[in-house]
């Protein structure tokens, strides 16, 4: 009699649990439902039917159209996610295990960074790219190579972060030890905490590459070009202006979406590996 | 080798002043302990040296180069910390060698130390391991090791056993002390437990809320404390303290401590004859009082009747509590005494071995 009640509550959970679940993945059950039928199948009448016949034409089709943004975007993301993270990675260390006076005005300062709006600051920020831009030799807007500075820059404050209060947890000792072994400041940073920094890395890493890859207002407005664009902006252009071609879209939509799900299915082993690792006294 | 000579040193943190305008020498091949309650600077004044942490005033020299301004790493030191601090992605031959590397000697001579260090503290069996597959024991010895490689100047060592269960706590502390004679490299270790600072040291230094209370030899610090912070902290059980005040009676000086009196000896009452009347503090260690029965030749002005509060058998001897009137006074008597709990017994305190403190200042008069 005592046991009936806590069955009942555990089944009444397991169905909030599954009204959840489900209401999260229904649009990816359209997303995949509709990718894979072809375009006289696609109506919104029929959104939520499965396809009659399954066919990749769709995929295929999105692809084709998105092969030049998807490099696009691997080549925003991956300089991108990497200089933020190695700034992130220097300026956690020196904030967390070299304190200089003022560092606890400068912290702070830094992470007001994550609370900025992007809209705030677009107009500014163009106006900046066109400025920096004509005292180099290349154009900065417009390019994916503007694009990945203002990532690298909107990225330090949260990459510094991560990277001070992973550095927060190894023992002071350590840099001290190494002080006295005949480190500096730079020695120190690469003989010893950059080595244990591959956790704190990851972590950062699949943070950074799912935001920048999946950013899409500051890619619009800098990238007009469409030759420059990244995915998530030429996605939005697969729409035509007279018809659309929603299995297309959908397709579209998926592959778009696939390479941060793929970063965190490998590196997520890494991710929690690290985690767990973290004894790292003694 | 060289000496270590602190120079009116002070270091405050805020508002708080951790280590208060001491001065110190510490000597050419010496092993010097710092000891103290936490808190009184021991740590801080151990990390000035290091160069972890720099001097709100004063100067500080090793050998006869004054170092104020001098990095960590050109101060010619090596330090061994209570965590260890070994670098976890390094194995334990990479971790002794780190400095050595740094420093660019050549790859024959790091060689040729690491093995000679890791024979020295028997670890040569595990030079390809890394730190987290090592015990405790074992992490200390590379700690040390790391140290030994260097050849420093001077070996620096902050509470290193503090992490180490008790039995080991006692072996790896001889072989510490046997590893520095046999260096003869001057040594500053700083602990909390009074029976490790006197065990170790050659010379320890007794701190309190950032001052030097005593420096001397174990044995003085034990015989002649200077002062009843130093009397309380050295031995254990801890000295007995009683209030009392000084009393001529029948041509001799007693002490009254209100619930007995007891006379002193000739030649320490002549010594103490000025504080006659007035209020002081009477010291005397557990181990100076014993079971009149096991005495060896009593004096029977001296002896003291009690009842037993407090039966603690050790093995070796037995802690008694002992209760006269209001005061409390422990002893540690012979282990076959017959003195029992709740029951009357008559001990004998070692007057000679007595010590009086000044009430105001805490100063020793004897």
């Amino acid at each position: 009699m005592v046991r009936g009640r806590p069955r009942a509550t555990r089944v009444l959970l397991y169905a909030i649990l599954a009204f959840f679940a489900a209401f999260y993945l229904m649009p990816v059950y359209v997303l995949v439902n509709n990718g894979l039928k072809s375009f006289r199948e696609v109506s919104l009448s029929r959104m939520w039917a499965p396809p009659q016949q399954v066919t990749l034409e769709a995929f295929g089709k999105a692809l084709r159209e998105l092969a030049p943004n998807l490099r696009n975007s691997v080549v925003l993301v991956v300089p991108a996610a990497l200089i933020s993270a190695a700034l992130g990675s220097v300026n956690g260390y020196v904030l967390a295990k070299w304190k200089f006076a003022g560092a606890d005005v400068v912290f702070p300062l830094l992470l007001f960074g994550m609370f900025i709006p992007y809209q705030s600051v677009l107009i500014p920020l163009v106006q900046f790219l066109q400025w920096l831009g004509g005292l180099l030799p290349m154009p900065l807007y417009g390019s994916i190579t503007g694009l990945v500075l203002v990532h690298v820059v909107y990225g330090i404050p949260i990459t510094t972060l991560i990277f001070r209060n992973y550095y927060a947890t190894v023992p002071t000792e350590i840099v001290e030890a190494a002080r006295i072994d005949g480190a500096g400041l730079v020695g120190v940073y690469r003989n010893v905490i950059l080595p244990l920094s591959m956790p704190a890395f990851v972590v950062v890493m699949i943070w950074q590459v799912t935001q920048i890859w999946n950013e899409f207002l500051f890619a619009v407005i800098i990238t007009s070009n469409p030759a420059q664009q990244p995915v998530q902006v030429a996605l939005r252009n697969l729409a035509g202006s007279q018809i659309v071609e929603w299995n297309v879209q959908m397709a579209g939509a998926l592959l778009a979406a696939l390479p941060p799900l793929l970063v965190y299915v490998f590196l997520g082993r890494y991710f929690l590996r690290g985690l767990m690792a973290g004894a790292l006294k003694g | 080798m060289a000496r270590v000579y602190l120079e009116q040193v002070s270091k405050k943190f805020g508002v708080v002043t951790a280590v208060n305008d001491v001065t110190l020498e510490i000597p050419d091949r010496q092993f010097t302990v710092l000891v103290g309650p936490s808190g009184c600077g021991k740590t801080t004044a151990l990390r000035l040296i290091a160069g972890l942490e720099e001097a709100t005033a004063g100067n500080i020299f090793i050998g006869d180069r004054l170092v104020n301004d001098v990095a960590p790493k050109d101060r010619d030191i090596a330090m061994v910390f209570q965590n260890y601090a070994l670098y976890p992605h390094m194995s334990v031959y990479d971790n002794m060698a780190f400095g050595l590397r740094l420093r660019r000697y050549p790859r024959t001579e790091i060689d040729r130390r690491v093995k000679e260090a890791a024979g020295m503290l028997g670890i040569e069996m595990l030079l390809d391991r890394k730190p987290k597959q090592l015990s405790g024991g074992q992490r200390q010895r590379v700690a040390l090791g790391r140290a030994i490689v260097r050849e420093p100047q001077v070996f620096l060592m902050d509470e290193p056993l503090s992490n180490l269960d008790a039995k080991l706590r006692v072996q790896t502390r001889a072989e510490i002390k046997k590893l520095q004679a046999r260096l003869q490299t001057t040594t500053i270790y700083v602990t909390h437990d009074q029976v490790e600072a006197m065990t170790m040291g050659d010379r320890i230094v007794v701190m309190r809320d950032g001052l030097v209370q005593q420096v001397d030899s174990p044995l003085n610090l034990y015989e002649k404390p200077s002062n009843l912070f130093v009397a309380g902290f050295i031995g254990s059980p801890a000295m007995n303290f009683v209030e009392a005040t000084l009393a001529p009676r029948n041509g001799a000086l007693v002490v009254d401590c209100g619930s007995f009196a007891i006379e002193m000896p000739p030649d320490l009452a002549a010594i103490a004859k000025d504080w006659t009347g007035k209020p002081v503090v009477f010291g005397i260690r557990p181990e100076d009082i014993q079971d009149v029965a096991f005495a060896r030749d009593p004096n029977p002005a001296w002896v003291l009747p009690a009842m037993v509060e407090v039966h603690e058998p050790l093995g070796s001897d037995v802690i008694l509590y002992l209760s006269t009137g209001p005061t409390t006074i422990v002893a540690r008597v012979d282990a076959h005494s017959s003195a029992r709990m709740g029951q009357p017994a008559e001990v004998v305190l070692d007057m000679r071995k007595m010590h009086l403190f000044e009430t105001e200042t805490h100063k020793a008069i004897i």
